[in-house]
């Protein structure tokens, strides 16, 4: 089969999967309107074509046409689908242990940057999580109502600068010769400039940057919810501050912590602006990896490949947030 | 005494981090965007001059990105609203396990990594154009780039969408169908109106989310440049402070769009509380004649 066909078939799978789930859910002895009925044709049709083309041409066949095509080999056009096409884990085997020429164990240099970009994602979900919290605190529990909206006019600001460009500020903050060094140097704390780049400091620091308002609005959404009675009666109750806020605050705004969390740790692990415009000579941030896959390499089966790899981390993320919490995904992406 | 003092300074040392990390970056941005000196930085100042803003408004290939990516964000307006709010009405009309199925594809784009979207949908556009014949039309950055976008700009809409939905008062379609409206009427007169003000901020969302894109739109650009790409590039392999003046442009743009957001807003609520006082004057009125 060629892997149009494959996808054909699993995507016309899937859809039959979903029919069925619709068809079993109905009860014995309800009544229920037809959705042609309910809409209308025209509505109706409209609802449709435009769902299926969404989820279907968009999302899902290009999903499953990227997984068929990393257990291809990399193939000029003309031999696609003959004889030398078959299904191979070659792509999978670069990433764990490198070319077949190579006589490493394992293939370091890749999975290093992997498993390194996966463990500081986390690491600065979490201090993103720690820098936001008090603001989003602050601003969902005691800011006055004028002040809130100039909160929130400040944080919207950086937000709308795009992605190269925020890195592109943080490198002339943080460059060798940039102001952060001329600072430092003048206040005299230090007499040599600080390679801030070169440590991934400023790669750290700019991720955390891009990220601070996906934290901090669900975040606020959570806590703005909770009733400030409650706050007050643990006070009154004699809490300290920092169990009101383990005990009382942070398991309510539990939905805003996981959601924030899960689209941090998305965009940290899966942003390729920011590292490519800030990257250290000593850093491997995986997406530029991919990226070079594509379009240094053009080994696109290769590419997808390392791309699930990926994409497997970011599910297996939300799939721990969502069992630690307790919580379903609806309750994440509201 | 001394410990609730201490407490404040702390808090107040948060705040003033927190702003001066949030800010500094684009203030030192813009101050370098005024300075004469050929590499973008703040100090030594060399002289003040607007010669990185006129640089910036003759500059080809940027001002061709910034075309084009203000035509692909117009298409991502286009498409995603109406797929947005197609997929939150069929979501209202979906219950038990198929709801669940479903609503997971339609929110797996938006915690699926971007540049993930872009490589789906450069690969599989790549041979899908060939089969359905269309390659020339079809395969080139520009539509690629539209659809990358819209399949996961669709599922912000569609979220905006449903928490309005979830407001709507199911009586108010009982009341239309009790008076003679077909359900396609119920959609066009009083779902439609209902749902205006979330389909424009779904429709500005859609249009600044594309147009600061730059995860799924590198891959899926192919040849084509949009903005993002070509400051990518510009700034890969050096830095200009035409780069620092455009910052600076879309900063003051910003202010300058929230600013108006905040009157608009403002200045409805105001006439809400007029038109809901004058209401309410109208029935006293009622109330005490006999």
């Amino acid at each position: 089969m060629s892997n149009i066909e494959v996808t054909f078939v699993s995507t016309a799978l899937l859809l039959t999967a979903f029919l069925l789930t619709v068809r079993f859910d109905r009860r014995p002895g309800e009544k229920r309107l037809g959705f042609f009925r309910r809409n209308g044709l025209v509505v109706g049709l409209y609802l449709i074509l435009c769902v299926a083309f969404w989820c279907i041409v968009t999302f899902v066949m290009p999903m499953v046409y990227m997984v068929d095509l990393s257990f291809h080999p990399k193939l000029p056009p003309s031999m696609a689908g003959g004889p030398e096409d078959v299904f191979t884990l070659v792509n999978y085997r670069m990433l764990l242990f490198g070319s077949p020429t190579s006589t490493d164990e394992w293939n370091w240099l890749h999975l290093r940057s992997f498993f390194g970009t996966i463990g500081i994602s986390i690491a600065l979900t979490f201090f993103n999580f720690a820098v936001s919290y008090p603001i989003a605190y602050y601003m969902a529990q005691s800011a006055s109502v004028s002040r809130l909206r100039v909160i929130v006019l400040l944080l919207i600001i950086p937000y709308w600068v795009n992605d190269i460009l925020r890195a592109f500020a943080f490198r002339i903050l943080l460059s060798y010769s940039g102001f952060m060094n001329s600072l430092l140097i003048w206040l005299g704390i230090t007499d040599t400039p600080v390679d801030f780049i070169g440590a991934n400091v400023a790669l750290y620091l700019a991720l955390v940057y891009s990220n601070l308002l996906i934290m901090i609005f669900p975040l606020y959404n959570a806590i703005e919810a909770q009733d400030h009675n409650q706050i007050e009666a643990a006070r009154d109750l004699g809490a300290s501050w920092w169990h009101i806020h383990l005990f009382v605050v942070m398991p309510h705004a539990k939905p805003g912590i996981a959601s924030g969390m899960t689209l941090s740790f998305m965009l940290m692990a899966g942003a390729i602006a920011t590292p490519l415009v800030l990257a250290g000579p000593h850093s491997l941030w995986f997406t530029p990896i991919i990226y070079d896959r594509f379009y240094q390499l053009f080994d696109w089966p290769q590419g997808a490949a390392y791309a699930i790899a990926l994409l497997l981390a970011c599910i297996l993320f939300v799939l721990g947030v969502m069992k630690i919490t307790g919580l379903k995904l609806g309750e994440i992406t509201k | 005494m001394t410990g609730r003092l201490l407490n404040r300074a702390i808090v107040w040392l948060y705040f003033l981090s927190f702003f001066a990390f949030l800010l500094g970056p684009l203030l030192v941005m813009g101050v370098s965007a005024f300075n004469t000196s050929t590499y973008p930085r703040v100090w030594p100042i060399e002289g003040v001059t607007l010669h990185w803003f006129e640089a910036l408004a003759s500059d080809g290939p940027l001002l061709e990105g910034l075309r084009t990516s203000v035509v692909i964000g117009f298409f991502v307006v286009v498409l995603s609203v109406p797929l947005g709010l197609a997929g939150a009405v069929v979501m209202t009309q979906l219950f038990r396990s198929a709801r669940s199925f479903y609503y997971f594809v339609a929110v797996a784009p938006v915690l699926t990594p971007g540049i993930i979207i872009g490589i789906a949908t450069v690969v599989f556009w790549r041979d899908f154009s060939g089969f359905a014949h269309l390659r020339g039309t079809l395969y080139n950055g520009t539509v690629l780039t539209v659809l990358a976008q819209s399949s996961f700009i669709s599922s912000y809409c569609m979220l905006i969408i449903m928490a309005r939905l979830q407001r709507f008062d199911l009586d108010q379609e009982e009341a239309a169908l009790d008076l003679g409206a077909s359900y396609s009427q119920v959609f066009r007169h009083v779902l439609l109106p209902f749902l205006r003000p979330a389909l424009l901020s779904s429709a500005v969302l859609a249009f600044l989310t594309s147009f600061e894109n730059y995860n799924a739109t590198t891959f899926a650009i192919l040849a084509d440049k949009t903005m993002t790409t070509v400051l990518a590039a510009r700034v890969r392999t050096g830095t200009s402070p035409t780069i620092s003046a455009l910052a600076t442009v879309i900063v003051c743009l910003t202010i300058l769009a929230t600013l108006l957001f905040e009157w608009v807003k403002r200045r409805d609520d105001r006439r809400r509380n007029a038109r809901l006082s004058a209401a309410r004057a109208e029935e006293a009125a009622e109330l005490a004649t006999p």
